[in-house]
């Protein structure tokens, strides 16, 4: 018998289940596009079946990283752009666990870059989800590195001499097997992203555009926004590689320009999961690890019998 | 070093298997009956530059390198750079013979390939030994192991030169041969071994050996380990199941030997993009409920700051290694100091609180680790083994028995489901997993996919359940919590008594004191200075935080002055003890070496003689005294 008997538990959940009740209203600004990333979560936890206690969503630091204050599941409210590698070892200590991270664009495309690349590369099956309001949020509107050239802040007066980072593409080139991105603004496909994310054997990115009313007053709402997946404006096949890289550029550069397009880029459902290629080597057992620790009958070797020869 | 003693050193250069010969001979003699315990020294190169191993062999037990070494084997660098004027490192191709000359002990041996090495670029050899009246056999090695093999048999020729000359049966060395090398290359070594065995048997008057092996017994069965094989073994029979980490020399041998083992043990081990994914890796592996571990050297720990404060506020049991060496910066990353000391204690935001073991040997470096684990597991807190190059590198003989111990998977404080069920939970199901009254200061917690067990555990300061809070109350309650974890594991520590060691007569008049891995040396040391009439006692600490400060309290108290013995620049360890103790530093001197060496016994000697009792000035700069406050 399970000791995580939440996981894989049949619930019918309703979305409120999602809300905790010691904090149910957020302190995000009114209007902010972090509104939007909550309810989508809820909406698709809800859809998935997904019962409380079988997910751990795990975040930075920023506005975005108390997402998991206002959701009611397991939560790890991390440091500055290392929720990934928390989430990758929970994920590979007990597989079972449904994991999501998340965080900001400081939070995962600055500080947290290296671990995003490689969390990417090594394709580990959890979704994360960057909330990309193109500027730091929490500590009063400086520019990020998503921020557009010529941003003007506080701590860039003559505006930003650094062209933005573009996090689809990297993404795909680091390795990621599904990118996706949408907006606030638009709630069913945000729901219906996260659902596809969480149900991914892989590494999903989904880049969140959320607006900030506070400290991105010029930037837009990311409204009107283009599904490129329904225009017919935008033809590609985005389980092709380079195609999907080639959408993604002008995707990136379309939205500087005032063009929002949103949509799934890249779909990959081919490629093993980090655990599966790990399990193919010999490298992680097939059974939870985290379920041993509960095993009264597992035999727990010891360096006595195991070890020693080779030393006498 | 007694007369009863051979302490072998074999030179060469790197990449030209000095270690795996050295390993081997030690190895050999241990298994006949023998104590050992090496010490390598080499640089932080792939291919050539000096590298040596000495093997120090006696047939009563050894807790150091000992002073200085009686038998060289000088073989050639194969990888030594061409000599050009000007440049610094000089001419690399004769340094196996020409750098090791220094610490030779008067009559000792030396042999050396005349195949590669020509005596007579050496500056006053013939003069130097005969002043130090040194015994020299020049021997073309490399020839021999042609003949027979490849060239770089000659270490297996040189070792069966050593046996013809220090008179080792060559069974001895010959067997152990046998089970660690493939049948492929074996006949040609055992011809090479007994073509140079028999060639010195001839030529060279072996009836009157000038420096001979010991002979010996074991009480019981013997193993051939390092710092870092204990560590690992310690950390695999507390149920540690997960480990990741970043290469780094030295942490990298325990982060090998965990990851080689692993998947046979159905566990997991990671290799990551840096040691701030590393630690975080061990803190998710053991917030879901898995017993983890990860660490590494100065350099690498640094990067681990940020995520041990982590650790510390959400209450996640963490187990991190640290494998000090010389600092700051990269300093040299292949040699051992303790300066780490500090970094380790304190490093992260915030008032910091953990454990910190520094053990002094082998087999405390299995048990310590061991207790690391359980602590971390049970008071959810970081729990750190902090050692160096030195330790972790260094072989020496340990009773088999020491770890004929049962594994303990032990979770430690985790509800199970049944558990929570009857457990508090607020409103809409989270369960309080950090509640401010509990018996000792630990709130039981769940893990993620329990069913009724979920919380969120935050870097934040938090409420019971875990959500954020600045409230002064909340605040308060909580930090008292953690904090009084610390108090009762020093409880915990004092009544076991079991990690710091006094060695020597109760009632001496004066002290060593010293931490980690120089524990063996100062009490050898010690043990040197009461046979020349002095009234010395040694303190090892290993408990480094929370600090012993009664039983180290209570040593000052009971000696007239002590000397504080320590790897580091700025007598760290000296420092922590004022700092915990509040005094004591008109008290207490320093005795500190940072080039690179760890200490000799006859260092201590020396300083304890010439610097703390006598007032005279050391000779040179090995080491450097600092005296008490006052003077």
């Amino acid at each position: 018998m399970s000791a995580f008997s939440a996981i894989g538990e049949e619930t019918e959940q309703d979305q409120n289940e999602f809300t905790p009740g010691l904090e149910p209203q957020p302190t995000w600004c009114p209007g902010c596009g972090d509104f939007g990333v909550l309810k989508a979560l809820k909406g698709a936890a809800a859809e998935l079946g997904l019962s409380p206690d079988e997910m751990m969503v795990t975040t930075g630091i920023g506005c975005s990283g108390k997402l998991n204050s206002y959701f009611n599941s397991y939560g790890f409210h991390t440091i500055h752009g290392r929720s990934l590698p928390i989430a990758r070892a929970a994920k590979l200590a007990n597989p079972g666990l449904t994991v999501v991270a998340a965080g900001g664009d400081g939070d995962g495309y600055g500080i947290g870059g290296n671990h995003f690349m490689h969390t990417a590369r090594e394709n580990h099956d959890i979704t994360y989800i960057v909330f990309n309001n193109e500027i730091f949020g929490l500590t009063k509107g400086q520019t990020s590195p998503t921020s557009p050239m010529g941003h003007k802040s506080k701590t860039q007066p003559h505006g930003s001499a650094k062209t933005p980072l573009r996090p689809l593409s990297m993404s795909l080139n680091a390795g990621a097997s599904y990118v996706a991105r949408t907006a606030a603004v638009n709630p069913n496909q945000a729901k219906d992203i996260i659902v596809e994310a969480i149900q991914h054997d892989g590494f999903s990115h989904v880049d969140f555009l959320t607006q900030c009313p506070t400290w991105n007053k010029d930037a837009r709402q990311y409204v009107p926004y283009i599904d490129i997946n329904d225009s017919d404006d935008y033809e590609f096949d985005n389980t092709n590689r380079s195609e999907a890289s080639e959408m993604m550029f002008e995707t990136e550069n379309a939205l500087h320009e005032g063009t929002v397009l949103t949509g799934r880029y890249y779909v990959d459902e081919d490629r093993p999961s980090y655990q599966q290629e790990k399990q193919r080597i010999g490298e992680m057992p097939e059974e939870p690890l985290a379920e041993r620790y509960f095993d009264d009958s597992y035999e727990w070797e010891r360096t006595f019998d195991n070890f020693l020869d080779k030393h006498k | 070093m007694t007369d009863h003693e051979l302490i072998w050193r074999i030179a060469g250069g790197s990449g030209d298997g000095i270690a795996s010969t050295s390993q081997n001979f030690a190895k050999a003699l241990m298994r006949a009956g023998l104590h050992v315990f090496t010490h390598r020294h080499y640089p932080s190169r792939i291919r050539g530059g000096h590298t040596y191993t000495e093997v120090r062999v006696s047939a009563d037990p050894v807790k150091s390198r000992g002073d200085g070494y009686n038998f060289l084997l000088a073989l050639g660098d194969s990888f030594a750079r061409n000599p050009s004027e000007g440049a610094y490192y000089g001419n690399e191709e004769i340094k196996p013979l020409s750098e090791n000359l220094d610490e030779l002990n008067e009559g000792g041996v030396i042999v050396y390939d005349s195949g590669l090495l020509d005596a007579s670029e050496i500056e006053d050899f013939d003069e130097r030994v005969e002043e130090n009246d040194w015994h020299v056999y020049d021997i073309d090695l490399r020839t021999i192991a042609r003949e027979h093999g490849r060239e770089v048999m000659r270490n297996t020729a040189g070792v069966a030169v050593t046996c013809a000359i220090a008179g080792i049966e060559p069974d001895v060395i010959k067997s152990l041969m046998s089970d660690a090398m493939p049948d492929k290359i074996l006949e040609p070594n055992l011809t090479v071994f007994d073509d140079a065995y028999e060639m010195v048997q001839e030529e060279y008057d072996v009836e009157a050996p000038d420096v001979s092996a010991p002979t010996g017994e074991h009480d019981e069965e013997q193993v051939l380990l390092s710092g870092s094989d204990a560590i690992a073994y310690g950390a695999i029979d507390e149920g540690c199941r997960f480990i990741a980490g970043y290469p780094m020399t030295p942490w990298t041998e325990v982060f090998t030997i965990m990851t080689q083992n692993l998947p046979e043990l159905g566990g997991i081990s990671e290799q990551v993009e840096d040691e701030i994914a590393a630690a975080a890796l061990a803190i998710g592996a053991s917030h879901a409920g898995v017993k983890a571990m990860s660490g590494s050297s100065g350099g690498g720990f640094s990067l681990m700051s940020e995520p041990l404060g982590l650790a510390e506020i959400t209450e996640t049991p963490l187990v991190l290694v640290e494998a000090m060496r010389a600092g700051p910066s990269t300093g040299m990353p292949t040699k051992p100091e303790q300066s780490d000391l500090e970094h380790v204690l304190y490093t992260s935001q915030g008032d910091s609180h953990r454990i910190v073991f520094a053990p002094g040997n082998a087999a405390e470096a299995y048990y310590q680790t061991r207790k690391a684990f359980q602590i971390a597991y049970e008071y959810q807190i970081p729990s750190i083994v902090l050692y160096d190059q030195k330790l972790g590198g260094e072989l020496s003989n340990v009773p088999a028995s020491v770890f004929d111990e049962e594994p303990n998977a032990d979770l430690g404080s985790v509800l199970t489901e049944a558990e929570l069920e009857d457990a508090p939970h607020d409103d809409s199901g989270k369960y309080q997993r950090f509640q401010h009254d509990t018996e000792n200061g630990v709130s039981p917690r769940s893990l993620p996919g329990q069913k009724g067990g979920r919380y969120l555990a935050t870097g934040n300061e938090h409420m019971p359940a875990g959500h954020i809070s600045e409230s002064p109350e909340n605040r308060v309650a909580q930090m008292n919590r953690r904090m009084q974890k610390v108090d009762n594991i020093r409880a915990e520590l004092d009544a076991d008594g079991e990690f710091n060691t006094v060695h020597g007569d109760e009632d001496a008049d004066l002290g060593l004191i010293t931490f980690g891995s120089q524990q063996g040396t100062v009490e050898e040391a010690a043990d040197v200075l009461n046979e020349k009439g002095h009234s010395v006692k040694v303190l090892g600490v290993s408990e480094m935080m929370p600090f012993p400060k009664q039983q180290v309290a209570e040593f000052l108290d009971s000696v007239d002055e002590a000397l504080v013995v320590e790897m580091t620049a700025s007598a760290q360890f000296r420092g922590l003890i004022s700092k915990e103790l509040g005094g004591y530093g008109d008290q207490m001197s320093s005795l500190l070496k940072y080039n690179g060496n760890p200490f000799e016994p006859a260092d201590i000697v020396e300083g304890f003689e010439t610097a703390l009792l006598e007032g005279e000035e050391l000779p040179d700069n090995r080491t450097k005294f600092v005296p008490k406050v006052g003077e």
